[in-house]
């Protein structure tokens, strides 16, 4: 997805002048010239006068670059849903770990990535429990990073 | 000194360390082989992993499996025409016009045997340069801290990017993320929003992965272009004539490793650039220029090793000044903070052992690349040929479960995925992301000492360039924002290369 930069500049300048009027209740310290609002303060006035410029740039350029311009992918909805599922993913997983457990959640995401990545189904479920049980191992058993059971606590290994 | 030597030998040259150099070495050659996946993505991921090793094992890891990745980048390039990391990409169209020519194994070979031959003539000149420079750099202050940050971040965005304003803006991003928590000089937590999670700052690592693992994912999902054929069924004898190579063209090996260093050592600019620039230098010198992209090997010789030798030169500034050179070296400075390995001069000087084992793994891991490389390109079909829509899925598994390893937060997984769709649309759109990292990880450096700074010289802005060194800095620091024009006229060959 492209979009024209006076967008970008547009998003930026807005960035730097919230930053700016955020800073202005950051608390002086007593004695000193400089507190913690005079370093984010500075980038955020740079930000503003980058956004700007990259707005006029962006106005100037606007016969050439249309404000958005979407990719060859866009059109086609496989490529669409992909994108979908692996952002979706990354959520479940955040949501959905704790409860259900690790590898549930492993083997559901891996699953569905599979599949709109077109792996036939019956191979795609059985890499996901194996990959699953993998990494489970790997971390959980060699690196002991606490991997949630979820649902699975009773059988917990 | 010795005493030091041998200790960094027995440190290096235990089963442990060598048995990670070898496993890393395979997931170097694997990843940089796989187009699409990145050596700082193999950094990347490694790190959840290295986390639980002692400090010369981690390092051993990352280290090996960097140079290799840079290598093995080369092989897609040659036999798909497709590089498999972005510093093979200068001489990709060089290396597949051979192999059309039926002599894949003279490109590979080249891109093999001379990306060892760089990547040690980086680690001789890491060797030399970094303790003299720790030794210099042992009497810098704030002032003068202050001054060599500002001037990494500005050769990030001016010399190194085609695009200076972008490179100025993802720059500014990255400086306020280091802003964020209460990791600053007065304490007080800064756009925390009151969420507990952000008071420690943005985990570095978790947005790492995600700008480097997850968008390549992105790119991947979203990929409509078909899939690339092979051309060659099998390589033959990749050793074969390369010695006569390095008779016919010594000052191209020579002046390839010597800027691929350079650029290296330059913040910002990694191996890519480094390939890039010294293929068109090759172009440029060479008695035969109109041989050049029809399947020639001299810019593959010359270009193969400055991408390896850029890979040790950017280790020069992280070690000394805990400035990265490239993405990669940004990653490794993180680990090494976390390894209690702060860089800085006094690394050199307090535990030297540690810096002599990093030395020896670089001289290590480039010999050992010329057999393994071997095997590699020997199992280079077979590599090619692994489905990436299993792959992909795998390591997006992985990057969220190494992620959450780090600090066993959810939280982080967040910010994993933001940061990757962030930086797939910005990359998208043509920001550069080298100068965000450089702000990340540098952000907090600068603000420390630029605040120091004027709570010493009393908000006296003079004091900045009172010390002599402090003010060549400044005025260098000065005269690349002021230059942007002869820059331009400089960068110019280098855009038209890439389009």
């Amino acid at each position: 997805m492209k979009l024209n930069d006076a967008i970008f500049g547009l998003v930026l300048a807005l960035l730097g002048a919230v930053v700016l009027f955020t800073v202005q209740s950051f608390p002086k310290i007593p004695g000193q010239q400089v507190g913690p609002a005079l370093f984010p303060g500075l980038i955020a006035a740079g930000l503003c006068v980058g956004g700007v410029v990259l707005m006029v740039r962006g106005w100037h350029a606007r016969a050439s670059a249309p404000w958005v311009r979407f990719d060859g992918w866009v059109q086609s909805p496989r490529h669409v849903l992909g994108l979908a599922v692996l952002v979706a993913s990354v959520v479940f997983y955040m949501l959905a770990a704790d409860k259900l457990g690790f590898l549930l959640t492993a083997t559901l995401i891996l699953t569905a990535m599979f599949y709109v990545l077109r792996v036939p189904l019956a191979k795609s479920l059985l890499i996901a429990v194996i990959a699953s049980l993998l990494i489970h191992f790997a971390f959980y058993k060699l690196l002991r990073v606490p991997l949630p059971w979820g649902l699975l606590v009773n059988h917990a290994w | 000194m010795w005493n030091a030597v041998a200790q960094a030998f027995l440190m290096v040259f235990e089963p442990y360390t060598l048995f990670v150099m070898v496993l890393a070495a395979f997931y170097g050659l694997f990843v940089g082989a796989v187009p699409g996946l990145t050596a700082t993505m193999a950094t990347a991921l490694l790190v959840p992993v290295t986390f639980f090793m002692p400090p010369v094992p981690a390092i051993a890891a990352i280290v090996t499996a960097t140079a290799m990745a840079i290598f093995s980048g080369d092989i897609p390039g040659c036999l798909l025409r497709i590089p498999g990391t972005p510093a093979s990409a200068a001489y990709t169209d060089e290396a597949f016009a051979l192999t059309r020519k039926g002599q894949a194994e003279v490109a590979l070979g080249a891109g093999l045997v001379f990306s060892a031959v760089g990547g040690l003539f980086g680690t001789i000149v890491l060797i030399v340069a970094a303790p003299a420079l720790a030794d210099f750099a042992i009497r810098f202050s704030s002032f003068e801290y202050f001054w060599l940050v500002l001037l990494g971040l500005t050769c990030a965005v001016f010399i190194t990017s085609d695009r200076p304003l972008k490179g100025l803006i993802t720059l500014s991003l990255g400086l306020l993320v280091a802003c964020v928590g209460l990791n600053n000089p007065a304490g007080f937590p800064r756009f925390t929003f009151g969420n507990a999670e952000m008071t420690g700052g943005i985990g570095m690592i978790a947005m790492m992965i995600g700008m480097f693992a997850i968008s390549e994912i992105i790119r991947y999902v979203v990929d409509t272009s078909p899939p690339a054929e092979l051309v060659v069924e099998q390589v033959g004898n990749v050793l074969k004539g390369q010695w006569k190579l390095a008779r016919k063209y010594p000052v191209q090996i020579l002046r390839g490793s010597v800027l691929g260093t350079a650029v290296g050592a330059l913040p910002g600019a990694g191996a890519d650039i480094a390939a890039w620039m010294s293929y068109a230098m090759s172009k440029k010198f060479s008695k035969e220029p109109e041989k050049f992209g029809t399947g020639h090997v001299e810019g593959i010789v010359e270009s193969g090793s400055a991408n390896n030798s850029a890979l040790a030169g950017s280790w020069i500034p992280a070690l000394v000044f805990g400035i990265p050179g490239d993405s990669i070296t940004a990653i490794v400075i993180g680990v090494l903070y976390m390894k209690n390995m702060n860089p800085g001069p006094t690394l050199f000087t307090t535990n030297p052992q540690n810096i002599y084992a990093i030395f020896l793994i670089f001289i290590l891991a480039n010999i050992i690349m010329v057999p393994l490389g071997i095997l590699c390109i020997k199992a280079s079909r077979k590599i090619l040929k692994v489905p990436r829509n299993i792959l992909m899925p795998l390591i997006l598994l992985f990057c969220m479960v190494g992620t959450f390893a780090i600090n066993n937060s959810m939280f982080e997984i967040g910010v994993m995925l933001v940061a990757g769709l962030i930086a797939y649309l910005l990359e998208e759109n043509h920001f550069p992301i080298a100068p965000a990292i450089l702000g990340v990880v540098l952000g907090g450096m600068l603000e420390e000492n630029f605040i120091t700074s004027m709570i010493k010289s009393d908000g006296n802005l003079m004091a900045f360039v009172a010390r002599p060194i402090a003010a060549t800095l400044a005025v260098v620091t000065v005269l690349i924002w002021t230059m942007p024009l002869v820059l331009g006229r400089l960068r110019r060959p280098r855009a038209i290369l890439a389009a």
